[in-house]
């Protein structure tokens, strides 16, 4: 005969289901956390504005606002033409697109529909290297071998430094970024939607541009926001190969100028912000602020570019 | 027909050689699909082997056995999808009206606008209903203007049209699992194909909507001929004309599974009388 043994079950009580309170405790310590690490982003972004607001209320309400608009930026004289500055971003800017966005959807295109998978396995590696290349080294390569190498031979009047170099700079700088990103987008469309499109007679480009393509078109409508806000955000390279300190206001991509970044760089790298001649070092902050609203102002659009066009799979 | 059947002892042997680099044709063979003597490689690994199959004009011919015998591969063959495969390597020949597919000359891309293909997966297109049918018409450089009317006759044909005519411009994915692949269906018809695949085209929808595409088949058997490819043995049973039963071959040396052939026949035969023991054990439920 085997031993039975009858467990007695004690009365349930709430203490049993409750848990317990250490366990508790430690979860809510972690939430915290996490919750903190995810707030000091928000915390110095918040800073960040509320401190390009208040230096650049105090630079306009110092400056005589017809020093805005003169003929050239020269913020030790003060002279602070912010149209010579938005000219030249934006030609640099235009240079840079105009070259790496051809490059650099083609190469993506090449990548995820072309390719094969060993030719990827070695070309992506090295379009990321590309991507790591400091700017500075890519400013130095900008003005010593781009700008006499092609600029000059465009235009033989051109001087040494340029915005044209800049913007070819620039351009290598954000084809990288342009090919990986728009490439993760595009690998991204399922295999099934090149199969049936190839099983309906497509070719391979079109299948590419009608399927593919759209399908990823949210990815790479980022891919070129992205290199836009770089591309405008870029400062070593122009600083460099563009010009610095001070220029005057020119609408030729074959001149010296200044970008706001590089603007600002010259401002915050000088004696200006110890010495504290005038307002020179204040606006600083005014382009900066300038320049924040723009980047903004394109991150908006994009987002709403994306929810338009947006295809889902 | 009696002049079919005193041609038919006339139907040249296809000779395997070609002498002169000749571009041979066999028109007086019946068969629209022909499997002649067809290896598939993958790589160093030969995936299927051996396999001689023909497909006659307005039949549906059904292709069934185990996991990894090679039967979507072979399929895949036929309008030369495993060419989008990295790797894979076919010899021996497929010959579409008398025309090996896999000649120099063949451009895959004509091969698969006259013979289309329905995916286990549906596949529509993010686009809209509309967009969806007309896409390969519209590569294939058709007149516009008979887009409406195709789209109809289309949809009618893979008793999709009166469930979708008041939403064509909506998209596709908004439509059931077995509405999406009928809709695969009507996209592979609107470009006017004359042979139609199907890989596991019921593999991923429920009982009904399966009947559904069943019943379909039996009505586009009129203008197309069917080759499927299913795990379902019952399916095969109901819907075709002929069956191919494939099995593994496990190579003891190296440990490699090879897909084989084992019999291609009437349905009927292969389901009530197999000639091979391995078919019989395979639809009597005893393997596989």
């Amino acid at each position: 005969m085997t031993d039975i043994t009858i467990v007695d079950h004690p009365a349930l009580t709430i203490g049993d289901l409750r848990g317990s309170r250490k366990r508790l405790a430690r979860e809510r310590r972690v939430k915290l956390f996490l919750m903190g690490a995810a707030m000091t982003s928000v915390l110095i972004s918040v800073l960040i504005v509320v401190s390009l607001v208040t230096e650049a209320g105090r630079f306009l309400s110092s400056a005589d606002l017809g020093s805005l608009w003169t003929s050239g930026w020269f913020p030790r004289e003060g002279f602070f033409d912010i149209k010579t500055l938005v000219v030249a971003t934006l030609m640099v800017t235009g240079i840079a697109i105009v070259v790496a966005f051809p490059i650099g959807f083609a190469s993506a295109v090449y990548l995820a529909e072309y390719a094969s998978a060993r030719s990827r396995r070695i070309i992506k590696p090295v379009l990321e290297t590309l991507a790591g290349i400091p700017s500075v080294v890519l400013g130095f390569f900008a003005l010593t071998w781009i700008s006499p190498n092609v600029v000059q031979r465009l235009n033989p009047d051109a001087p040494l430094s340029n915005l044209f170099a800049a913007g070819l700079g620039v351009a290598i700088l954000t084809i990288p970024l342009v090919a990986s990103v728009s490439e993760d987008a595009m690998s991204s469309v399922p295999n099934a939607l090149r199969e049936a499109s190839a099983g309906l007679g497509a070719r391979r480009m079109t299948t590419s541009l009608r399927i593919v393509v759209p399908a990823a078109v949210s990815g790479l409508v980022a891919a070129a926001i992205l290199a836009i806000s770089r591309a405008i955000g870029e400062t070593m390279v122009v600083l460099i190969a563009g010009g610095a300190d001070q220029a005057q206001f020119t609408a030729s991509p074959f001149q010296p100028s200044l970008t706001m970044t590089a603007a600002m760089a010259s401002l915050a790298g000088g004696s200006d912000a110890v010495v504290g001649q005038g307002n020179a070092y204040q606006s600083l902050f005014f382009v900066g602020f300038l320049l924040f609203l723009i980047t903004l102002g394109l991150n908006v659009a994009a987002t709403r570019i994306v929810r338009r066009v947006r295809q889902k799979y | 027909m009696s002049t079919e059947q005193v041609r038919a002892p006339q139907r040249p042997t296809v000779s395997r050689t070609q002498p002169e680099g000749v571009v041979t044709e066999t028109p007086a063979s019946p068969a629209v699909l022909q499997a002649d003597d067809l290896h598939v490689y993958y790589g160093e690994f030969l995936a299927v082997k051996d396999v001689d199959l023909d497909v006659p004009p307005h039949e549906i011919v059904a292709m069934i056995g185990p996991s990894g015998c090679g039967k979507s591969t072979v399929l895949r063959c036929l309008n030369r999808m495993n060419d989008l495969i990295e790797g894979c390597r076919v010899t021996g020949a497929v010959r579409y009206h008398g025309i090996d597919l896999y000649q120099p000359a063949v451009n895959p891309v004509e091969v698969r606008r006259r013979i289309g293909m329905v995916f286990q997966k549906p596949n529509p297109f993010p686009k809209s209903i509309y967009e969806n049918i007309v896409f390969g018409p519209r590569i294939s450089g058709m007149p516009k203007a008979g887009f409406e009317e195709l789209v109809e006759t289309s949809l009618r044909k893979a008793a999709l049209w009166d469930e979708v005519k008041d939403r064509l411009k909506s998209s596709a994915l908004g439509l059931s699992g077995g509405q999406q692949q009928r809709l695969c269906i009507a996209r592979a018809i609107a470009s006017n194909p004359d042979v139609l695949l199907m890989d596991e085209p019921c593999s991923a929808l429920d009982p009904i909507a399966t009947g559904r595409i069943e019943d379909l088949m039996h009505e586009l058997k009129a203008d197309y001929t069917i080759v499927i490819v299913t795990h379902n043995m019952q399916q095969a049973a109901r819907v075709s004309d002929k069956t191919a039963f494939f099995t593994v071959e496990v190579n003891p040396d190296s440990d490699r599974r090879t897909g084989v052939l084992v019999e291609y026949d009437d349905t009927e035969k292969i389901f009530s009388a197999p000639a091979d023991q391995r078919t019989e054990n395979y639809v009597t439920g005893r393997f596989g």
